[in-house]
């Protein structure tokens, strides 16, 4: 298990040394930093003696991987692959364009992302769980093909409309929630139950439809019929043998994504106010800050790295014949 | 009226994919294998309602891509000059509902403009009421906060996200197949090289990576300004390169499973006979493996279709989608959003934008459910 562990973390430096290097040809190379300078100074104030100082201000008057000016180890140390990309390997992300902290931005607005995300996930997996069992349990009934028409309806709408209808509805008309913004501490209830009910509303149909399609796999199995001959009750079959035998393809894609849950949702934090990752980055896209938008590219990377090692680690415990070797 | 055909970059790519579409069925015309689960999802009614719809929508896309500029009169003998504003042939079969512009927002079917303003009477008083619409009741959706007719715009859009939908899958194509098969039949050094591209592809957070290249581009874009003639060509060339990036983003799904069923079939029977008798990789590649992994890239491009639709709106809200002067789903989603708040309220362009988009997406996954179960045995009788 630790070698496995190793293994897995020695492999994932060169998977995060390649996203380094592509964010980087994209933002420096593809785009110089002159190009990034003309943008944020605005087109009437490009001069070069202002794109000079622009540059050196944020940092960005360096070659890119190699200084023929400096000395000794510093003619690779002192470069802007080195103090812009390689330094975010030891989560130093430096400084927004605007000049703010973005280590520290990231530690206050992981909390409202989590506020929002980890409600949304939980009871997310048990809805969808639950409704696509509901259905294999009546399947072949009218119960059944009418959610899978649901499910399908559902899926084929786009997500903004349940945004803008959900806040219309709950904010607007019945005043239920506020439309927008977000409190912290015992209030924050207010503000959290509208993005989370609308995420859930937006995900079902997708995830049920999937989740029940593998269920239907697996209750054609031999062993199901075996267990029902043996006079096992239907509910029991379903819930301890199909449930527990079709964990490997749902924790798959399941807990890939538990820690990404800390970089929020675009969509939902930016039309819902809160002022977390989600929100943050698209600030970021939105003001074409790079230097926030590589971070959040870096972090997203690593949090699905290890994503990837705990749906390992769950398989093991899901399945007792996986072994980590 | 003179006019000149313009072709736009998409133009011609969408003139390519539909070359590509009918020189595959001419040759396989004959192709029973080929022929028979097509001929099965045409006799299902779920099938042929929704390959009608498709093909609505595909109509109108393909009117909506001859473009054309209008010579604008001058003197004669001088050398003819043309109009800025590119059209295309839809624009001129709706030149009634396009040229029918009020002054600003008006309902569904309105006879009067939605907001009140200061009128003059006959008599000289002025008093505040609802002016009357240049084109009363002629608005089937109402119109937008220009004056621009809804159905218009909603009409217009559809060439945007079936453009999306399936030059995104062109690009994507090539990718995946060569990476995806190359990786399952070689294996060792070549597959390890191609996992790590796509793990380090896959462990960006998708939005994120084509936001990035959507940054990079629009500054390449706006830098570059004076090699584009008219706005249409600008928002046509960043419309390619959205398509450009999500196909370079997203080919890694399909390669994975190509990767795996190819894995499967270098070890069967027929396989490992064209080895034995002495058949070039590339033959193998080409004769054997190619036609049997078909039915799994049938399957993924019908069912990535609907999501690339859905995935431009939510990406011309973040701001990284097609330009914002391009119609389309995103732009006329985003430009209504926030007339909700309103008094009353402004639903028309928002509702005709998600109505329009739910019938296309919702005829592509049916039609997708519909290939699936004709082409991949195993699904047959589950969904």
């Amino acid at each position: 298990m630790l070698n496995y562990l190793l293994r897995r973390v020695l492999y994932a430096i060169p998977i995060l040394l390649g996203v380094n290097l592509l964010t980087f040809a994209l933002f420096f190379m593809v785009n110089t930093p002159d190009d990034m300078a003309r943008i944020h100074l605005g087109a009437k104030h490009v001069t070069a003696d202002a794109i000079t100082r622009w540059k050196s201000e944020h940092g960005y008057d360096k070659p890119l991987f190699f200084n023929a000016e400096a000395t000794g180890v510093e003619k690779a140390t002192d470069t802007l692959f080195v103090e812009k990309s390689l330094k975010l390997f030891v989560l130093d992300f430096g400084a927004a364009d605007d000049g703010r902290d973005i280590a520290r931005e990231i530690g206050q607005r992981m909390w409202p992302s989590l506020a929002i995300a980890l409600p949304t996930f939980i009871v997310g997996l048990l809805a969808y769980l639950s409704f696509a069992l509901l259905l294999v349990f009546f399947r072949g009934t009218a119960l059944d093909t009418g959610g899978v028409i649901l499910c399908v309806a559902l899926m084929s709408i786009s997500g903004l409309f349940y945004v803008i209808g959900g806040q219309y509805l709950m904010g607007k008309l019945w005043h239920w929630f506020p439309i927008s913004g977000y409190q912290p501490g015992l209030d924050a209830w207010k503000f959290m139950v509208m993005p989370v009910l609308v995420s859930l509303i937006g995900g079902i149909g997708d995830s049920s439809r999937f989740y029940r399609a593998l269920f239907i796999e697996e209750i054609g199995k031999d062993y199901v019929r075996t267990a029902r001959a043996k006079g096992l009750s239907d509910l029991r079959v379903l819930f301890k043998h199909v449930l527990g035998n079709a964990m490997i393809p749902i924790l798959t894609g399941v807990v890939v994504v538990i820690p990404r849950l800390f970089m929020g949702s675009l969509i939902i934090e930016s039309f819902f106010g809160i002022p977390g990752l989600g929100s943050y980055t698209i600030d970021a896209i939105q003001a074409q800050d790079f230097a926030i938008v590589r971070s959040m590219v870096f972090l997203g990377s690593l949090l699905y790295i290890i994503g990837l090692v705990l749906t390992d680690i769950s398989y093991t415990w899901a399945d007792p014949r996986v072994r980590l070797e | 009226m003179t006019i000149k055909p313009v072709l736009l970059w998409s133009d011609a790519l969408i003139l390519l994919l539909l070359a590509t579409v009918a020189v595959l069925v001419w040759l396989a015309r004959k192709n029973d294998t080929f022929r028979a689960p097509w001929r099965q999802i045409m006799r299902s009614r779920m099938g042929a309602v929704t390959a009608l719809i498709l093909s609505v929508y595909v109509g109108i896309g393909l009117l909506d891509s001859l473009h054309y500029v209008e010579r604008l009169p001058g003197e004669p003998g001088q050398a003819a000059q043309y109009s800025g504003e590119v059209l295309s042939a839809l624009d001129a079969l709706l030149t009634p509902l396009r040229v029918k512009v009020e002054k600003t927002y008006s309902a569904p079917l309105a006879t009067h403009l939605y907001a009140k303003e200061t009128i003059t009477g006959p008599d000289g008083v002025e008093y505040r009421d609802f002016p009357p619409l240049k084109y009363p009741g002629t608005h089937l959706f109402g119109t937008d906060k220009v004056g621009q007719d809804v159905l218009y715009l909603s009409l217009k859009s559809i060439r945007t996200g079936l453009l999306i939908g399936s030059l995104t899958t062109l690009i994507m194509l090539p990718f995946a197949l060569t990476l995806g098969i190359a990786a399952g039949y070689f294996g060792g050094r070549i597959d390890d090289a191609i996992q790590y591209l796509y793990t380090t592809l896959n462990s960006i957070p998708g939005v994120l990576l084509i936001a990035a290249a959507v940054l990079v581009v629009q500054v390449q874009i706006e830098t570059h300004a004076d090699l584009f003639e008219t706005a249409a060509a600008r928002s046509d060339v960043r419309l390619l390169a959205l398509c450009a990036i999500l196909g370079v983003t997203g080919w890694t799904g399909l390669a994975r499973l190509l990767r795996a069923e190819a894995l499967k079939l270098r070890e069967l029977e027929f396989v490992q006979a064209a080895r034995a008798f002495g058949v070039t990789d590339a033959r193998i590649l080409l004769r054997h493996l190619l036609p049997n992994v078909m039915h799994l890239v049938l399957i993924t491009v019908v069912i990535d279709f609907s999501g690339l639709v859905l995935a431009e709106a939510v990406l011309s809200y973040v701001g990284v989608g097609v330009d914002p002067g391009m119609i389309s789903f995103g732009n006329m989603i985003n430009g209504a959003r926030l007339e909700l708040a309103r008094e009353p309220v402004v639903w028309w362009q928002l509702a005709a934008a998600f109505v329009f988009m739910f019938v296309l997406v919702l005829a592509a996954n049916l039609f997708a459910d519909q290939v699936r179960d004709a082409l991949d045995p195993k699904s047959r009788g589950r969904a």
